[in-house]
């Protein structure tokens, strides 16, 4: 499953620059992606899910934003490269796919136009030429027409459409890793099959690593080999998507799980459909995170003193599957813990939390450590 | 056609419930009745409104403006007269008023809260709220008594010494483009930031697009829109006559003339004027409406 590494993230941060103080949006994500492979970043808005990717491609206004950390893509590092080389990788390295396809298309230039002028910045190719490679990747994509389609403005084509377009673009250079952030949320849900579809085959057909971004475990279920739980800027659990999707550890990932409409709960004698199980109250702001477990405030769990105070670090909790650890970073893992259903959970996991920790420092800082 | 039919009627109203008597006024102090009574119905002042204004509007559509009570010239031929001087003028306003917005609000924009963008919002500001006749006085006082460089004003069209032409022109033209390059630099400012922070900025960059060519098509493409339409109010308010840089330039432009006319309640003049003023908004407003649809598609139809 897992690949030649096409992206190797170790403790990305990133601060920004607020009127109320630095906030620390990212703090410590480590993580990679294989060739071929997808990996799910999940997380609620503000969690730091978007700033996190876009962070990698220097996408971040850098008068407001503070990056550091590593980003290997292909062995090199996205971080410390000169604005001229991240130019030539953005494109050829990686694409990226936007989340709201009504704005991420230039309204004033013609489709065409937006795909010839991403082929012709990373190529020598002649206007014709690529005019002919753009019209062939909006057939690839599954636009009617790809010839007519060129003319036309953003504008003239539906949601669905655009986002195609904007796929198009983002493939255009056959990059090696592709990015989605929040790819389908705009669009309908069959819509939203298509394009899920459509990236996957892509995927199969060009081996391109792939970091999906969502909020929809619906969607990660289907397409994800690999899950990453953000909350408050922090990875709060990996693993593969049977582990974290099975066996969440964390209690935010049962919380978020616990929160998916059940369609075969009972329907009630009125027809009355049972109410939705939420996570109470809101992430905390980043300019003013909880010293301890970054989810304390909210969690219904709290099993454990260090919860307030210490920092939990990512640790082993499951003997993971496909050669890849289920890692969490909580105090409480008792309960639903995989390895042990057994009423001495608590006591095994809190013993088994320094051992882990060791296991996962070997593979790098831990996320959140400081 | 409707706008135009409508400023006629306004104008002609205005200009006739403005208290005082152009036949009077004409003929000075001393004069006789009888002379009184053949001025009056000499110039069809005699006659009802009514038939005043549609034998105005009448005589205007076939391009007969009347004739000025004041000089008993054309007014279709004074306003020629004063054409190319307004006209000059205008033009080269907006000129150095674009030259001053168009680097400084980009500048501004991309820099935000930068110095170049304090230093910008302060000028555009001093720009704004400083009357114009102040900054043409000391203008004069400098460059055309002090240091003696420039002639202090006038207009001498540029087919008989274009660089007397330049000369005369430089100053005027420095203060009517401060003035409206100073609101020009604000909308630069505000229509780049927004251009800058649009989506599509972002797909531009990850597709990675030199940062020129994500300049250019990109976010100055984008904030041309309302480039066109705060320039083109601009102009045609440049174009209808900037009368008080006029007078202190000797400016011999249409906001002179008018001005005289009104003073000497030169109807036909004023009318004459007023309705050229409608005209030229009205045409302006037509042609950044057609440039709307050639720089935005979402507008064709």
């Amino acid at each position: 499953m897992t690949g030649e590494p096409v992206l190797e993230v170790e403790d990305l941060r990133v601060r920004l620059r607020t009127p109320r103080g630095p906030a620390d949006v990212v703090n410590g994500l480590t993580y990679r992606v294989g060739q071929g492979e997808t990996v799910a970043v999940v997380g609620e808005s503000g969690s730091g899910k978007s700033v996190s990717v876009l962070a990698l491609l220097g996408l971040l206004p850098a008068r407001v934003a503070t990056v550091t950390g590593r980003a290997l893509l292909q062995g090199e590092d996205l971080l410390t490269m000169s604005p001229s080389r991240l130019r030539q990788v953005r494109g050829p390295g990686a694409g990226m796919v936007f989340q709201d396809p009504m704005t991420s298309l230039n309204p004033v230039l013609t489709v065409g136009r937006q795909i010839v002028e991403g082929l012709r910045a990373h190529s020598d190719m002649s206007k014709a030429v690529a005019r002919r490679r753009a019209a062939e990747l909006l057939g690839e994509v599954g636009l009617p027409d790809p010839e007519g389609a060129l003319d036309r403005y953003p504008h003239e084509l539906s949601g669905g459409m655009r986002q195609r377009v904007v796929i198009a673009i983002a493939l255009s250079n056959s990059p090696a890793l592709l990015i989605a952030d929040e790819a389908t949320t705009a669009l309908d849900v069959t819509v939203q099959a298509q394009i899920i579809d459509l990236i996957a085959t892509l995927q199969a057909d060009h081996g391109t690593g792939v970091i999906w971004i969502t909020h929809d475990l619906g969607v990660v279920a289907g397409i994800a080999d690999r899950v990453l739980v953000m909350y408050g800027g922090r990875c709060v659990e990996d693993g593969t998507v049977d582990d974290v999707l099975e066996h969440p550890a964390h209690p935010y990932t049962r919380g978020l799980l616990g929160s998916l409409p059940d369609l075969a709960a009972p329907v009630g004698p009125d027809g009355e459909v049972p109410d939705l199980t939420t996570v109470p109250g809101l992430p905390p702001p980043p300019t003013d995170l909880p010293p301890g477990c970054v989810f304390w405030p909210r969690c219904p769990v709290r099993a454990d003193p260090r919860c307030e105070t210490e920092q939990p670090p990512l640790a082993v909790v499951g003997p993971g599957s496909g050669g890849l650890e289920h890692r969490a970073a909580t105090w409480c893992t008792e309960g639903e813990a995989p390895s042990a259903g057994s009423p001495a959970a608590g006591a095994s996991s809190r013993a088994g939390g320094p051992a882990a920790g060791a296991t996962s420092g070997a593979d790098g800082p831990e996320g959140g450590g400081r | 056609m409707v706008v135009l039919a409508g400023v006629s009627v306004i104008v002609f109203s205005l200009v006739h419930l403005v208290p005082g008597d152009p036949v009077r006024l004409a003929l000075g102090t001393r004069f006789s009745q009888e002379s009184y009574d053949a001025l009056r119905e000499r110039s069809g002042l005699d006659q009802p409104l009514i038939e005043q204004f549609f034998g105005w509007l009448g005589r205007a559509l076939t391009g007969d403006l009347g004739v000025s009570f004041r000089s008993g010239e054309t007014v279709t031929s004074l306003i020629a007269e004063r054409l190319p001087a307004t006209l000059t003028l205008a033009f080269a306003s907006i000129l150095v008023a674009l030259l001053i917005a168009v680097p400084l609000g980009t500048i501004s924009a991309l820099r935000p809260r930068s110095i170049i963008d304090r230093f910008a919002t302060v000028i555009s500001q001093f720009g704004i709220s400083v009357p114009d006749f102040w900054m043409g006085i000391v203008l004069i006082l400098v460059f055309a008594g002090t240091l003696g460089w420039l002639p202090s004003g006038g207009f001498v069209p540029i087919g008989e010494d274009p660089l007397e032409w330049l000369q005369r022109l430089v100053m005027p033209a420095v203060v009517t483009g401060v003035v409206s390059g100073s609101v020009i630099t604000r909308f630069v400012r505000s229509s780049m930031l927004e251009a800058l922070g649009s989506d599509h900025v972002r797909t531009a960059q990850a597709k990675g697009l030199p940062t020129r060519q994500v300049f250019t098509w990109h976010v100055l493409r984008n904030a041309l829109l309302p480039l066109v339409t705060v320039t083109g109010v601009q102009l045609a308010y440049l174009l209808s006559g900037v009368v008080v840089v006029e007078i202190v330039f000797s400016w011999p432009g249409l906001g002179q003339l008018a001005l005289q006319a009104v003073q000497a309640r030169d109807y036909p003049v004023l009318q004459g004027a007023v309705l050229l003023f409608a005209l030229v908004f009205l045409v302006i407003n037509l042609v950044v409406d057609l440039l709307y649809t050639a720089i935005d598609p979402r507008i064709r139809r």
